[in-house]
C-alpha cells in the first residue's frame, strides 16, 4: 500500500519528501559544493565543466544552466540547496523567491511589503487564488 | 538543580541578520521589526541566564543530504558562525555548555528520544539570528548556548506532538541535573512562510495568530496540529514552526503546574518573504 501524501493537492507548491530527495540528491549535493569559494570560481569559469563532474541528469543541468528554480525544484532540488546558487550569482533569497512567481522583483517585494501572497483560493487545485496553475506565471513582467 | 525559568519563540529570518550585520536597522523597511524586539533585550539582561537551550534547524549548512538527522543536540565547547554563502556573520562564537549537553543527551535517549550527538558543527543563521535579536550585536553572547537541531527541511519532519513530547522530556532532564542552572529554552523559526513555487510569499496572518493563542494558551491543541495543516495554512517553511512546541513543552504548566506569565508577544509582516513572531513566556517561580 503506498503512503499518504496528502499534500499532493496545494497548488504552485513541491514538498521536499523522501522521493523528491532521493531525485534530487545529486543536484542538491552539487549546490553544497557552492558552500566553498574555490568551487565557486571553478563554476563560474565554466559552468558546464563543473556540472559534468556530478552524477546529475541532463534535465537538472539544463535547470540549472537556465536558473529556472521551479524547474529544479521539479527534478529534486530543495530551495535551502538551490540557493547556494543563488548566493554565487549574488541574489538575495527574495530574489529567488520571487523568480519562482513570474513576478518582477518590484512587483514581489511590493506583495511583500503589502502583507504577503493571501491564502485565499490558494489552498487547494483548482480554486482560483493567484498560485494556481492556470493564473501563472504572474506578475506584469 | 537545573531549572528553565523562561521560553523564547521568534523567527529566525536571515534577512533580519544581514540588516543588523549591513547597519540598516534604522532604515524605515527594518525600523517596525527591530522596535518589537527593544523589550525582549532588556528582559534579557534582567533574566540573565545561565544556558539557553536553543532549538532551530540547520538550512543545509552544516548538514547536507549526506546525512538527515531528525533531532541532533551540540555538545561541543564552542560553535563557529558558518559561512553560507555569503561569508561567515560577524558575531561572536557561540559557546557551548559540554557538560549539560551531554546530560541532556544521556537522558533523552534514555527516555526513547534517539538524538544524534554532534561534537563538531558550525551553526548558521537559524542559530545566531535569535541570540543577534535577543541579544543586539555585544562582543560576546551572554551565556553558554547548546544548539538543538530540528530537521525541517526534508519531510516528514518530526510530527507536533513527538516535539511538544520532546519538550517535556528535556525538562525532566534539567530535573535530573545536579548544579542548580537558570536554562531558558527557545524555539525559533516561522511563522507562516513559503519560499518556493508559484505559491512563495503565502502569509496567513489570522492563522498565525490562532497558532500564537493556542500556543500560550492550549498548547496540547497546538501539538496535534497535523502537518498538512501547516503547508496549507502556514506556507511549506512554516511547518519550522513544529520546533515552537519543543519549547513549549518544557514549561512547567505541562508537568501540571501554574500556567506561564506572557512578557511580551509580537507580530509584523514581512521580513524579506516571512512573517515574523515572537513570544516571550515566564515559569512562575
Amino acid at each position: 500500500m503506498a503512503l499518504d501524501k496528502p499534500y499532493l493537492d496545494i497548488p504552485g507548491t513541491t514538498i521536499f519528501d523522501t522521493e523528491q530527495s532521493r531525485k534530487g540528491y545529486h543536484l542538491n549535493q552539487f549546490c553544497m559544493s557552492l558552500m566553498k569559494a574555490e568551487n565557486r570560481e571553478r563554476f563560474k569559469a565554466n559552468e558546464r565543466a563543473y556540472l559534468d563532474e556530478w552524477p546529475m541528469t541532463e534535465e537538472q543541468k539544463q535547470a540549472v544552466l537556465a536558473r529556472d528554480l521551479n524547474w529544479c525544484i521539479r527534478t529534486g532540488g530543495n530551495i535551502y540547496f538551490l540557493a547556494k546558487i543563488g548566493a554565487t550569482d549574488g541574489k538575495s533569497f527574495q530574489q529567488m523567491a520571487g523568480s519562482m512567481t513570474g513576478m518582477s522583483e518590484e512587483e514581489y517585494r511590493e506583495m511583500m511589503i503589502k502583507g504577503g501572497r493571501s491564502p485565499e483560493g490558494n489552498r487547494y487545485l483548482g480554486e482560483d487564488g493567484d498560485a494556481q496553475p492556470h493564473r501563472q506565471p504572474q506578475g506584469n513582467s | 538543580m537545573a531549572y528553565i525559568s523562561a521560553s523564547v519563540y521568534t523567527s529566525h529570518v536571515p534577512a533580519i541578520g544581514a540588516a543588523l550585520d549591513q547597519g540598516k536597522a534604522e532604515e524605515p523597511y527594518w525600523q517596525p521589526l527591530f522596535a518589537g524586539y527593544k523589550f525582549s533585550k532588556q528582559w534579557m539582561q534582567e533574566a540573565k541566564p545561565d544556558v539557553i537551550i536553543l532549538v532551530y534547524n540547520d538550512h543545509a549548512t552544516a548538514f547536507s543530504l549526506q546525512m538527515i538527522p531528525t533531532f541532533a543536540i551540540g555538545t561541543a565547547a564552542e560553535f563557529q558562525p558558518a559561512d553560507e554563502g555569503w561569508g561567515p556573520r560577524p558575531v561572536p562564537i557561540v559557546q557551548g555548555h559540554p557538560e549539560l549537553a551531554s546530560h541532556i543527551a544521556q537522558s533523552l535517549i534514555l527516555q526513547d528520544f534517539d538524538l544524534t550527538i554532534v561534537n563538531e558543527m558550525d551553526v548558521d543563521h537559524g542559530l545566531t539570528v535569535p541570540l543577534s535579536l535577543m541579544c543586539g550585536q555585544p562582543k560576546t553572547w551572554p551565556c553558554p548556548v547548546i544548539p538543538f537541531a530540528v530537521n525541517v527541511v526534508q519531510y516528514p519532519v518530526p510530527r507536533g506532538q513527538r516535539c511538544f513530547q520532546l519538550g517535556q522530556a528535556i525538562r525532566r532532564a534539567l530535573d535530573e541535573y545536579d548544579e542548580d542552572l537558570n536554562v531558558q529554552i527557545w524555539g525559533t523559526g516561522g511563522m507562516t512562510h513559503q519560499l518556493q513555487g508559484p505559491r512563495a510569499g503565502l502569509i496567513n496572518r489570522q492563522w498565525d495568530s490562532q497558532f500564537l493563542d493556542k500556543l500560550i494558551n492550549d498548547p496540547e491543541a497546538a501539538a496535534v496540529i497535523p502537518h498538512i495543516e501547516y503547508v496549507r495554512e502556514a506556507g511549506s517553511e512554516g511547518i519550522e514552526l513544529v520546533m515552537w512546541l519543543i519549547a513549549r513543552g518544557a514549561m512547567s504548566d505541562v508537568a501540571g503546574e501554574a500556567k506561564p506569565k506572557v512578557r511580551h508577544r509580537f507580530y509584523h509582516v514581512p521580513a524579506s518573504n516571512t512573517a515574523v513572531g515572537h513570544l516571550i513566556l515566564e515559569n512562575s517561580r
